[in-house]
């Protein structure tokens, strides 16, 4: 509770930083140019749609991940011991790589375009640089679904076995649904730790809200510029973050009286 | 009570496929250790169809596994298991049949928390069973009625008292419509008030000559109901026989040591 105050105090104050900024980029700016807020406004639609594609790319990074996260942690937990023993090597190497190395490696080793039967599927970089993006979420996904299904008390498969639920059957039915809210806080603070993360792919020359930041600081190069454009930039990703981690903490918090 | 028993006859599927002398549960030098740990150390055991069989003993004397072995929750290390015909210590082991036949209740109730206490009742049916969904309602809400406890039908379980709970597991495993009831020490979390009305519901089945299990510390209740008493110590079974010989008269100084501790 305290640590959210604390953080909506940090908004406004960057708020105020940025307004600082703008004023004293205007003081220093020389006769004759532009004003900095009208500049930034013009800039702000085509950085908005560069913040979209941001969003784009950590919503379907989060899809693809916590698929492939989900089935990579019921193979952790597999009675089949060469499959329980490969599922644990591939999560803790994708949980334990640079994410940037896991995104170069993915734009230079994924073809420009996928042949799935007669259809050519084009790979676009940003589509790359998701897939590289997803690597990571996968291996933390697989961990958040393990700790979740072992943190729950082994009676419950006891007692679902002693009724003759196979093995698929328990984890559907009983363990997964159990666990799915004790999952839910850590599986959203990875999903802020992404979006944060999504600038990353800016410097494979992916045209999202950063690299176009970069763009416009150039195309005015006015030095003036610099302040206040990054921290409008980093606002836009705390107003966006932020009401994910106040719902987080708002669940962990109802769950760890329920649990 | 007695009438009743000796007049209801035996399920037709299973008196046509044994006589009815076979025992519906047969342990043979059942052996199991964890990782150094022997917790049966020849374990000889055989239980009549319909009767009730009390499991008493102190604690880690191996009580809770041998019932687990019964159902192939825990595999023995060696020994014979026969149960209802089906030979549990076989690795080719259907665990699944046998379990459709053999119900079994916890001391810490664990119902699924995340359905209604009618939900429990009628999940193994319809998904293990594949059952009628109207059917199984049916006979899941004249199980709640049995165990009365109707009004709670669509309560999730963290709103009902422990021995609302326990009632409620015991109806999910007869929604199975087992032969065999395993009660692994249902009592041990409950209150006196509680304690009757569970044993009560037990007392209910053992007199529609389900054939029961107990491990218990409830000698009152083993003393009243129970056909056979069978003493466990270190793994073995000490001593065993009708519970007016066990209580009264027992042989071994085990025993006597045993219940010279517990109060009734």
């Amino acid at each position: 509770m305290n640590a959210l105050r604390v953080s909506g105090r940090f908004g406004a104050g960057m708020m105020g930083l940025l307004l600082a900024s703008v004023l004293f980029g205007e003081v220093q700016a020389a006769d004759g140019s532009a004003s900095l807020l009208a500049t930034m406004w013009k800039w702000a639609p085509l950085i908005g749609q560069g913040f979209l594609l941001n969003i784009l790319i950590s919503v379907v990074a989060m899809t693809l991940g916590t698929i492939a996260g989900l089935g990579l942690g019921l193979g952790q937990m597999s009675p089949i011991w060469p499959l329980r023993h490969a599922a644990q090597i591939v999560t803790q190497f994708f949980r334990n790589a640079p994410w940037l190395v896991l995104l170069f490696y993915c734009i230079l080793l994924l073809p420009y375009e996928m042949r799935l039967g007669g259809l050519v599927v084009a790979m676009p970089a940003w589509i790359k640089a998701t897939v590289g993006l997803a690597l990571p979420v996968m291996g933390n996904v697989s961990e958040i679904v393990r700790g979740g299904v072992q943190a729950l008390p082994p009676a419950q498969w006891d007692s679902a076995e002693a009724l003759a639920f196979n093995r698929r059957q328990t984890l559907w039915m009983v363990i997964l649904p159990q666990a799915i809210k004790p999952m839910l806080p850590p599986w959203m603070n990875l999903y802020a730790v992404l979006i944060m993360a999504t600038p990353l792919v800016s410097v494979v020359g992916v045209e999202e809200a950063m690299t176009l930041t970069r763009f416009a600081l150039s195309a005015e190069n006015r030095s003036e510029l610099l302040l206040p454009m990054y921290l409008a930039l980093l606002i836009a990703f705390f107003a966006y973050c932020y009401p994910i981690a106040r719902w987080t903490a708002r669940l962990e918090r109802r769950f760890a009286v329920k649990l | 009570m007695l009438d009743t028993i000796a007049e209801r006859p035996a399920p037709a599927a299973v008196a046509s496929a044994r006589p009815a002398a076979a025992p519906a549960v047969m342990l043979a030098n059942v052996r199991k250790s964890f990782g150094s740990t022997r917790v049966l150390n020849g374990v000889t055991l055989s239980v009549k169809r319909g009767d009730v069989t009390c499991v008493i003993g102190p604690s880690g004397s191996g009580k809770s596994t041998l019932l687990r072995c019964i159902n192939a929750l825990t595999p023995v290390d060696s020994g014979t298991v026969v149960v209802e015909g089906i030979a549990v210590h076989d690795p080719a082991l259907d665990k699944l049949a046998l379990r459709r036949r053999v119900g079994m209740v916890f001391q810490q109730y664990n119902l699924f928390p995340h359905k209604t206490a009618l939900e429990n009742v009628m999940m193994a049916p319809i998904h293990v069973l594949q059952e009628d969904r109207e059917e199984v309602e049916a006979r899941a809400v004249a199980l709640l009625t049995k165990i009365r406890l109707l009004d709670k039908a669509h309560c999730y379980p963290g709103a009902l008292s422990g021995g609302q709970q326990q009632r409620v597991a015991i109806a999910r495993s007869l929604a199975m419509r087992p032969t065999i009831m395993l009660f692994d020490e249902v009592t041990a979390a409950l209150d006196p008030v509680m304690v009757k009305e569970v044993l009560s519901t037990i007392r209910d089945l053992a007199e529609e000559g389900i054939t029961c299990i107990l491990v218990t510390h409830e000698m009152g209740f083993a003393r009243e109901v129970a056909d056979q008493v069978c003493f466990t110590d270190h793994g073995i079974v000490v001593e065993e026989g009708p519970p007016e010989m066990i209580f009264t008269q027992p042989e071994d100084p085990r025993t006597r040591d045993f219940l010279g501790h517990v109060t009734f």
